[in-house]
């Protein structure tokens, strides 16, 4: 048995989250990531934004920094910035990552600021009673899309990787294994690295959908993932509705904090010249 | 002078003296955003703090800039950011963050002419409020004026030791006058200015409580990374940092956070005071408009009227302990402000109306000129 107790607060359970959120499932996949790369709980900067999701850093034992809607990526940045040998996780939502905070998400993974990025997709603003979020699909109902959204949505780990980050990766809580590895890829690589994960909110969406219980919504992903080999075998028909899982991006490239403590190491030995 | 005087001599603006201030103070992280007058201080920061292994970044807004320095100096890192009005509205949410969750770190807003987009490039004194209330909900706020370019060294030294000793953002109200005029000074060097660095716990990790009820309001604080971790948010929360719907402990958390820099007002108000003992007529001046109001007031004792002036370096906390005098020994309190009269009610309240407060105001993007100022003496005392 995995002994998930050594990175958790557990005088702060229980959990706020809905009984059939797959928040928690998330949250144990990283913690045995975490694990696996033999990362201390000092060494550990969590931040997060707003949102069901963004709460969860207040149950984890490392450094926890829950700041304000949509700036948990730029929040981060400064810590990163200031303590680069620190590892700097981001936990955050669609809505916050996207809608409010899409600004900082595009311009750290342009940065290639070395900052891992685990972004819960649950389509929907759920802390705040169902309303209709930057992934929501068409045609979907929200508190605030009551006759089904009219707008696209947003191609979370597609605008990463147009971005510039340097590991993007795409599972869902059904693939809790999978999700695994791609939490552990995505801190270990120095650089931007995002880990979007497709889990259901059973109260805020499902219920309003109609897509039965959190095991049926479960079932569901079960379903519609589609790794990303079988999904260059489909033609753009057949995967309408399905969500392509796996490594999308993973290169070398220069990382932010790197540079600059070269630039500055330089600057440092060449004396009185301006 | 003597000649290794003379080789201090500089010929610098306010914002050069501001940048000067900050590195003078330990700055390590400043990031910011482009914005007319104040993006001086962040082209002279971002030559100069990758030499001494500090780190500069333009972020890609203004709130990710305040967001910014909040982390760096969660994670031990003297921070700040300078902004000017459009940019100052954008941080507020921020600013509320950092003063809820006691991080400390300095926002220079280099004061132009608003409301909006304003005038860019003009000067003006209408933030005063802002900065006192510009964030949502009763919370504390340290804000300094600088009324000349040394004054602005030494001043954003003080709001860096202001925010470490409190844990509180601490506003540097700069006006375009001061952010662009040249002026020649010596700076002070490293033995004529105290540093003061944030109070650590003495308690192992265990015993830690982030935001502890101590007997100054202040809890020690801790950078990420040192063994002890800690919860920091936004909501409201208890000693452990952890949030908290109880009332009992919400009432204690706002009324310490207040109550913080009410205990300390007297150690953290300053004002300066010119002629006040034998004045009649009183002058209450702040930033770049104290300069035309002193010399008004030089200009008028010459004609033999009894005129003096106070000029707060502070003025969140407002210095009503050294205002209320004037009302008592004053017939007349006048105050001069590049905007429509924002701390002329402050003066007014603060007086109890035993003077009358006579007000300047300008809002064209023009100084006030000393002239302007010495007429309304003139008409006054007759
Ligand atoms: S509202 Fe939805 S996302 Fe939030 S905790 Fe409940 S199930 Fe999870």
């Amino acid at each position: 048995m995995f002994e998930y107790a050594k990175y958790l607060r557990l005088n702060k359970f229980p959990l706020i989250w809905c009984a059939g959120c797959g928040d928690g499932i998330v949250l144990k996949a990283m913690l045995r990531a975490i694990d696996k790369i033999g990362l201390s709980n000092d060494e550990i900067t969590m931040v997060s934004g707003i949102g069901c999701s963004s709460r969860l850093p207040g149950y984890v034992d490392f450094n926890t920094l829950h700041t304000t809607h949509g700036r948990a990526i730029a929040f981060a940045t400064g810590v990163k910035i200031a303590k680069p040998e620190m590892t700097v996780i981001v936990v955050t939502g669609d809505g916050d990552a996207t809608a409010i905070g899409g600004n900082h998400y595009i311009h750290a993974a342009r940065r290639n600021l070395d900052l891992t990025v685990i972004l819960f997709n649950n389509n929907i603003y759920g802390m705040t009673g169902g309303q209709v979020s930057p992934t929501t699909p068409v045609g979907k109902k929200a508190s605030t899309s009551p006759y089904g959204n009219l707008e696209p949505s947003f191609n979370i780990s597609g605008l990463a990787q147009a971005a510039g980050a340097s590991f993007v990766a795409r599972g869902t809580v059904h693939g809790a294994h999978m999700l695994e590895k791609f939490i552990e890829k995505a801190i270990r690589k120095k650089g931007f690295s995002v880990v979007e994960v497709i889990t259901p909110c059973p109260t805020a969406y499902g219920r309003r959908n109609r897509m039965g219980t959190a095991v049926n919504m479960i079932q569901d992903l079960k379903e519609n993932a589609v790794t990303l080999k079988k999904a260059a075998k489909m033609s753009p028909e057949e995967l309408e509705g399905k969500v392509v899982t796996g490594v999308l991006v993973d290169i070398d490239k220069p990382e932010y904090t790197e540079e600059y403590a070269k630039l500055s190491e330089q600057l440092k030995n060449k004396v009185g010249v301006d | 002078m003597q000649s290794n005087q003379k080789d201090k001599v500089q010929v610098i603006t306010g914002n050069e003296a501001c940048a000067e201030g900050a590195l003078a103070a330990g700055l390590k992280f400043f990031a910011g955003y482009p914005i007319t007058p104040s993006s001086e201080i962040a082209e002279i920061l971002s030559l100069r703090l990758p030499r001494v292994d500090g780190r500069f970044i333009q972020m890609e807004d203004e709130i990710a800039a305040m967001g910014a320095i909040i982390g760096a100096s969660l994670a031990g890192a003297k921070a700040m950011t300078a902004t000017s009005g459009p940019g100052f509205s954008l941080k507020q949410e921020n600013i509320g963050y950092a003063a809820m969750a006691e991080v400390p770190c300095v926002v220079v807003n280099v004061q132009r002419g608003g409301p909006s987009t304003g005038l860019p490039t003009l000067p003006a004194q209408g933030d005063v409020m802002q900065s006192r209330w510009g964030t949502h909900g009763d919370h504390p706020i340290i804000a300094l004026a600088p009324h000349s370019v040394r004054e602005t060294f030494e001043l954003t030294i003080r709001a860096f030791n202001l925010s470490e000793m409190y844990r509180t953002p601490v506003i540097l109200l700069m006006d375009e006058v001061i952010g662009h005029v040249n002026e020649k000074v010596i700076l002070p060097g490293p033995d004529e200015y105290e540093i003061i660095q944030r109070k650590k716990p003495d308690v192992p990790p265990e015993e830690f409580l982030p935001y502890k009820h101590t007997e100054s309001c202040v809890p020690p604080m801790v950078s990420f990374g040192e063994g002890y971790r800690y919860h920091v948010t936004g909501l409201c929360h208890d000693e452990t940092g952890f949030p908290t719907n109880d009332p009992v402990e919400i009432d204690r958390l706002l009324r310490r956070l207040n109550g913080k820099i009410e205990v300390h007002r007297d150690e953290i108000i300053d004002v300066k005071e010119d002629f006040l003992d034998d004045a009649k007529i009183g002058i209450f001046a702040y930033g770049s408009t104290a300069r035309s109001a002193r010399r008004a007031m030089l200009l008028a004792r010459e004609k033999g009227i009894k005129v003096g002036m106070l000029r707060p370096t502070v003025l969140w906390p407002f210095p009503e302990k050294f205002v209320r005098p004037m009302g008592e020994t004053c017939s007349h309190v006048i105050v001069p402000e590049m905007n429509l009269g924002q701390m002329a009610h402050e003066v007014e309240w603060a007086t109890c109306r035993n003077a009358e407060v006579v007000k300047i105001n300008r809002v064209d993007g023009e100084p006030i000129s000393p002239q302007q100022i010495l007429d309304k003496i003139l008409e006054v005392a007759s």
